[in-house]
């Protein structure tokens, strides 16, 4: 067999967020929250020191995590382990790549460490996941090497709102992207400050190039079926599973809401006797207090 | 006869990449998420994923009963990655195989690599592989159709066609092919089998 392999080409680093789809990846911020999350069916766990609720709470700067604390969730599961680098932090994601991790979330939940750029995803075999409030967003994200997309939604409110705003802003600029002659395209990657190339790709094909998941605000079984209606392939849950009241059962409840999701009834089994979702935040309070994370790295 | 009929199992995973080549080979595709969905299918795909989300998936919707049914009744079945595991002789037990999970390593050790296939022709095929795992046993009744480091990644036991990695991420629908071959003969036999 003379046959050489390649590592961390775009359909190898796609490829493990083809497989994620219609699941459910989990924040854990320890081995054991990780091994309740992976016997609850979760697809891959989030690595993090504090969920988005306590990082908005405690304030200051949030960091990548430390390695050990990410170490020992690898060693607790046999899921895939994702891990978040600052916005633009790129010797972050080179320690994530180091400790083997499956994905790297270049995440606006952290405190972003560079203002105008974003890491080259190109220069990693490890893959990117990027968050987006809108189509632009999401292709330069992609120009930028990101292998799979998810909305931003308001990570650790609890609210759903501005993921369904993002997910509708995505879905329907792909739409209009789709109705567009060729000769249109330059102007739209103008309008979307995006790569032509691949403004061209998803005007031809009517879809990204790459997975596109929810995350940002799902707190309940019915958030999760509403964002899997809206187009999302799959759901990140932050805060809103190990925030609520009895998490083990939320979290196999929002698995099954995210299979199901086209299943009312089902969803409705999977929501009874759950206790409290976690509490939620108002996002016109915290936009007066200009504490919105989508913001950050657009 | 009417076109074949496959469903691929939507729990969790890669099914939808399934769906698109199935489509192409010209087959009558659904998605199969609760027992209701299995009845009456010529084929089932089972597809890559996480082993551990879809086989709490099968179980919370009580899907084992009707995937056993669909296998006894001489249907084919067609795993790739952790369908190939969901397969496996600690799982729903189809295939007389026992896959290694993650065995080639995590994504950064992830790779596509042009591989030779028993039953699909000379050409090699494309093959990516994801957190793949490998067979480290099998019966003597399975047939290796492809190794990769020493190891089997793809076989058939019977009407159970299994593989390591995702043939159904790239364009080349051969594997597909001789799937839907399978089932062409099974649903064959069948009707020879209901004529006498």
């Amino acid at each position: 067999m003379g046959a050489m392999a390649e590592r961390a080409t775009f359909r190898v680093k796609t490829g493990l967020a083809e497989m994620l789809k219609g699941g459910v990846i989990m924040d854990v911020v320890t081995p054991d929250q990780a091994r309740v999350a992976e016997a609850a069916g979760a697809c891959a766990v989030m690595a993090l020191e504090r969920v988005p609720a306590d990082i908005r709470r405690d304030g200051g700067v949030a960091r990548m995590s430390d390695p050990s604390m990410i170490k020992g969730i690898q060693e607790a599961v046999t899921i895939p382990v994702m891990a978040k680098a600052r916005i633009g932090h790129f010797a972050e994601a080179q320690v994530l790549e180091a400790l083997e991790v499956d994905y790297i979330d270049e995440s606006e939940v952290l405190t972003p460490a560079d203002e105008q750029n974003h890491i080259d995803k190109f220069a990693f075999e490890v893959p990117f996941v990027c968050g987006a409030t809108n189509l632009g967003e999401a292709l330069r994200r992609i120009g930028e090497g990101a292998a799979m997309i998810r909305s931003k939604g308001e990570a650790g409110t609890g609210n759903v709102v501005e993921a369904v705003r993002h997910m509708r802003e995505i879905k329907a600029g792909i739409a209009r992207l789709a109705q567009l002659r060729p000769e249109e395209l330059a102007g739209a990657a103008k309008e979307h400050q995006a790569p032509l190339e691949v403004v061209r790709e998803v005007s031809t094909s009517g879809q990204l190039p790459v997975p596109l998941f929810c995350a940002g605000g799902i707190a309940t079984p019915a958030d999760a079926a509403l964002m899997m209606q809206l187009g999302a392939e799959g759901n990140f849950v932050g805060s809103g599973i190990f925030k609520s009241s009895d998490p083990e059962r939320r979290a196999r409840a929002i698995v099954e809401a995210t299979t199901h999701f086209n299943d009312p009834e089902r969803v409705a089994a999977a929501s009874v006797g759950l206790g409290d979702a976690m509490p939620g935040l108002e996002i016109a309070e915290l936009a007066a207090a200009d504490a919105l994370l989508q913001d950050r790295g657009a | 006869m009417p076109e074949l009929q496959i469903g691929v199992l939507a729990i969790q995973g890669g099914f939808e990449a399934h769906v698109r080549m199935l489509v192409g080979l010209g087959a009558a595709v659904s998605e199969v998420r609760v027992p209701a969905d299995a009845d009456e299918l010529d084929g089932l795909v089972i597809p890559g994923g996480e082993s551990t989300a879809i086989s709490m998936g099968i179980e919370s919707a009580g899907l084992g009963p009707a995937i056993h049914a669909h296998h006894e009744a001489g249907r084919p079945i067609f795993g790739t990655c952790a369908g190939m595991i969901v397969c496996d002789d600690a799982h729903l037990e189809m295939a007389d195989i026992t896959a290694k999970r993650n065995a080639f390593g995590t994504q950064l050790q992830s790779f596509e690599v042009d591989l030779g296939i028993k039953g699909i022709g000379d050409e090699p095929l494309r093959a990516v592989f994801i957190r793949a795992p490998w067979i480290k046993r099998h019966g003597a009744n399975v047939e290796v159709l492809a190794s990769y480091g020493g190891h089997p990644v793809a076989a058939r036991d019977g009407n159970v066609l299994v593989c390591a990695f995702h043939p159904e991420l790239g364009d080349d629908s051969r594997l597909h092919a001789l799937f839907m071959a399978m089932t062409t003969g099974s649903r064959e036999r069948a009707h020879e089998e209901a004529e006498h």
